[in-house]
């Protein structure tokens, strides 16, 4: 598809910004100064300043000469650069491909976009409507590069669109400045009488390299269309991502589902026919006022059924605010996978975990309540047995070992170990009794020690002697003895687990 | 229609209860409905969920997935294997309130690729256990609820109630250490079947029924003059 290109170029960033701030300042000429050797230099000036002859590089006082009554502020370091990026974010509605062009334009990569708005002419009306409403003066151009495009808006008379190809003859009658080179070239130049891009442009490259560098004949092709030149875009386009961008601002529920619908239909189509399933996703609606509402949703295992996917939006469809409306959603597919071949559906009762419907009912459950509450575990190579046990990644990774059956295990573990009071006849001895919450427990039957000792490298702290043991109502419980039995010090006995 | 059809899920389902089995209609562990266990103190909660778990363990030998959906976190997974239930095949739902827990349950018990589910609640409300019912009706998931320290104990549409209680172990006469699990079967009530009582044992991935009770050592009385 061939490439088109915009250039935004705005004429007073800074101060039009301080007009927004204080509206009462768009009548008066007012600059923004800061001090350089020793002097203020004006580092803005706004539009009616300009007329009078102030500019960019005046100092204050030669200003102040030339308007007696002249509103001075302090510049803000960084704040072309971040208006620019906010400015960039905002035009994301017109085209994803957005960059900034420091000091104080933009660019825009437009292949395609426009006939949306039906037109290039309707798309650059309506973007400097945009502008001028919020009260930034532009004057934008639309060309084939990106340097005839830049060329175009700061040179050319008017708001311009050069049709496809025809941008050497449009940048034929510009000054030499326009190709975006060093100043000393372009001295070069004046001082040649080489003022107009059309004196030297069928010049032989040999020569004008010879006498101005490299620099000017790359600047050129880049403008003429000869080498390529991308932008670098603010947001890089993510790779999975649809966009439907709305004519009428949306504010109603429905128009937000039917949206979401449209959208997921074209991005499942495609991913099916990749064999590609999406795992995570956000849905994002920009409003006219400028912000940005998203949902997200994550899935257990890659999938592409829009019913399914519908239904975990919906959850979560009610939390945007559309306010005074919605003019584009997009949907991003953050993260994607292969599909896992599908078992057929004769076969499918017994398929275990790998289950379609079992994976949609977690997905549902999931967001409703929270991820985190669905672990599934896998053993884990350890003895200490709160760690003998892992939380698995997802609900089909494979076992890397098996679990250990040779010791018994209790089948209820206490989230923590809770102190008793035990009376124990010889160290090393199961008990006799022990005393739990109150109640006294006789012991009969005992099995044990099995001693643990916590792994050195994760865990500083005492082994632990585990004792198995029944009482004489045939409750069985876990029970451990912290550290060496000392007839010095005394040694704390706790109840771990109850065994089935 | 001519071709392949597909074996009811449920069929041919021995889980291994021998004698128990007569208590059941049709002399098979009723599985596609939702029981009912009662328990009152953690360490018959213990014995209840190895009851269940014994009977899972035959269902899940080849293919099958457990949703297990709790309140308490204190389940231990790897004391799973030892009653036969590979504890990676278990899904593990943590929730906080009861409400969400039934929603969970219900959701769960209507999802047709699963094997069983197991849903620890406080107290299970005639209301909860009809919906839970007619939920399995379709997918014939079996369902096993835990009611943990009930309030009151309510009526249920479930399909049995039962009521497990620890028992002594028991060893071979001078032998050391702790015997196999040994559990009193309490079945309450069961549709279409007749209730009874039993005593299990879990030896070797089975159960196995013992005859006799631990007697209680009566010293021969003395007599006087």
């Amino acid at each position: 598809m061939p490439k088109r290109f915009m250039s935004i170029c705005f004429l007073h960033l800074q101060t039009d910004w301080f007009i927004r701030r204080q509206p009462a300042l768009a009548a008066t000429s007012f600059v923004l100064a800061a001090p350089d050797h020793g002097r203020m230099v004006i580092s803005a000036a706004s539009a009616s300043a300009q007329i009078h002859g102030i500019s960019r590089g005046t100092t204050v006082a030669d200003a102040r000469a030339i308007i007696p009554d002249l509103a001075v502020f302090d510049d803000i370091p960084g704040l072309s650069t971040r208006l620019l990026t906010n400015l960039a974010q905002w035009c994301i509605r017109f085209t994803p491909s957005v960059a900034i062009d420091p000091p104080n334009g933009l660019l825009l990569d437009i292949s395609g976009c426009a006939h949306l708005w039906g037109g290039e002419k309707n798309y650059m009306t309506e973007i400097q409507t945009r502008f001028k409403n919020f009260g930034y003066h532009i004057s934008i151009a639309i060309a084939d590069t990106i340097g005839a495009a830049w060329a175009a808006c700061r040179f050319a008379k008017d708001n311009d669109i050069i049709e496809p190809g025809l941008q050497t003859a449009a940048l034929l009658s510009l000054p030499a400045a326009a190709l975006r080179i060093d100043a000393a070239i372009t001295e070069r130049l004046e001082k040649l009488g080489l003022r107009q891009i059309s004196s030297f442009i069928n010049m032989p490259r040999p020569s004008l390299r010879r006498r101005f560098g490299q620099q000017l004949l790359q600047q050129l092709d880049k403008a003429l269309g000869h080498t390529e030149e991308i932008i670098i875009p603010l947001i890089p386009p993510e790779p999975y991502q649809e966009r439907l961008p709305c004519l009428e601002p949306i504010v109603t529920a429905k128009g937000i589902e039917i949206a979401l619908e449209r959208l997921l239909e074209t991005l499942c189509l495609r991913l099916q026919q990749e064999e590609k399933g999406l795992r995570h996703a956000i849905f994002s609606c920009y409003r006219i006022d400028g912000k940005i509402e998203k949902i997200e949703i994550g899935t257990n295992r890659p999938g592409c059924n829009i019913k399914h996917l519908f239904k975990l939006f919906e959850i979560k469809i009610d939390s945007i605010e559309p306010a005074l409306g919605i003019e584009l959603f997009t949907l991003v597919a953050l993260q994607v996978e292969a599909l896992p071949t599908q078992q057929e559906k004769l076969w499918g009762e017994n398929c275990g975990l790998n289950n379609n419907d079992l994976s949609e009912l977690l997905d549902r459950i999931g967001g409703k309540i929270g991820g985190n509450n669905i672990q599934r575990y896998v053993p884990d190579e350890h003895y200490w047995p709160e760690r003998s046990f892992k939380s698995a990644s997802s609900i089909y990774e494979p076992l890397q070992t098996a679990w250990k059956i040779d010791r018994p295990r209790p089948l209820q573990l206490l989230p923590k170990p809770e102190p008793i009071e035990v009376t124990a006849p010889i160290p090393d001895y199961p008990p006799m009794n022990f005393r739990h919450k109150g109640v006294l427990h006789k012991i009969i039957k005992a099995d044990g020690p099995e001693r643990i000792e916590p792994e050195w490298w994760l865990q500083e702290g005492q082994h632990r002697d585990y004792y198995y043991v029944e009482d004489e109502e045939g409750q069985r419980y876990w029970l451990f003895r912290l550290g060496h039995y000392d007839a010095t010090i005394s040694y704390q006995w706790f109840i771990h687990g109850f065994f089935a | 229609m001519q071709g392949y059809k597909t074996a009811p899920k449920n069929a041919a389902a021995d889980v291994g209860l021998g004698d128990i089995n007569t208590a059941f209609p049709n002399a098979v562990f009723p599985l596609g409905a939702v029981h009912d266990f009662i328990t009152t103190t953690p360490e018959d909660k213990a014995a209840s969920l190895g009851f269940i778990s014994g009977i899972l363990s035959s269902r899940l030998k080849n293919n099958g997935a457990v949703i297990w959906i709790s309140a308490s976190g204190t389940i231990f997974p790897p004391a799973l294997k030892s009653f036969g239930i590979a504890a990676d095949k278990i899904i593990f739902i943590r929730l906080g309130k009861e409400k969400e827990i039934l929603w969970a349950t219900e959701e769960a018990l209507k999802c047709e690729g699963l094997t069983a589910v197991i849903c620890e609640i406080k107290e299970l409300s005639f209301l909860a256990s009809r919906r839970l019912q007619l939920a399995v009706e379709k997918s014939q998931v079996t369902g096993f609820i835990l009611q943990c320290s009930p309030r009151v104990i309510n009526p249920t549409a479930c399909i049995s109630r039962w009521k497990i209680k620890v028992l002594p172990t028991g060893l071979i006469a001078g032998m050391p250490g702790v015997g196999f699990p040994r559990w009193h079967v309490h079945l309450l009530k069961i549709r279409n079947g007749r209730p009874g009582n039993w005593q299990l044992e879990w030896v070797a991935g089975r159960f196995r029924h013992i005859t006799s009770v631990p007697a209680i050592v009566v010293l021969p009385q003395k007599k006087t003059g």
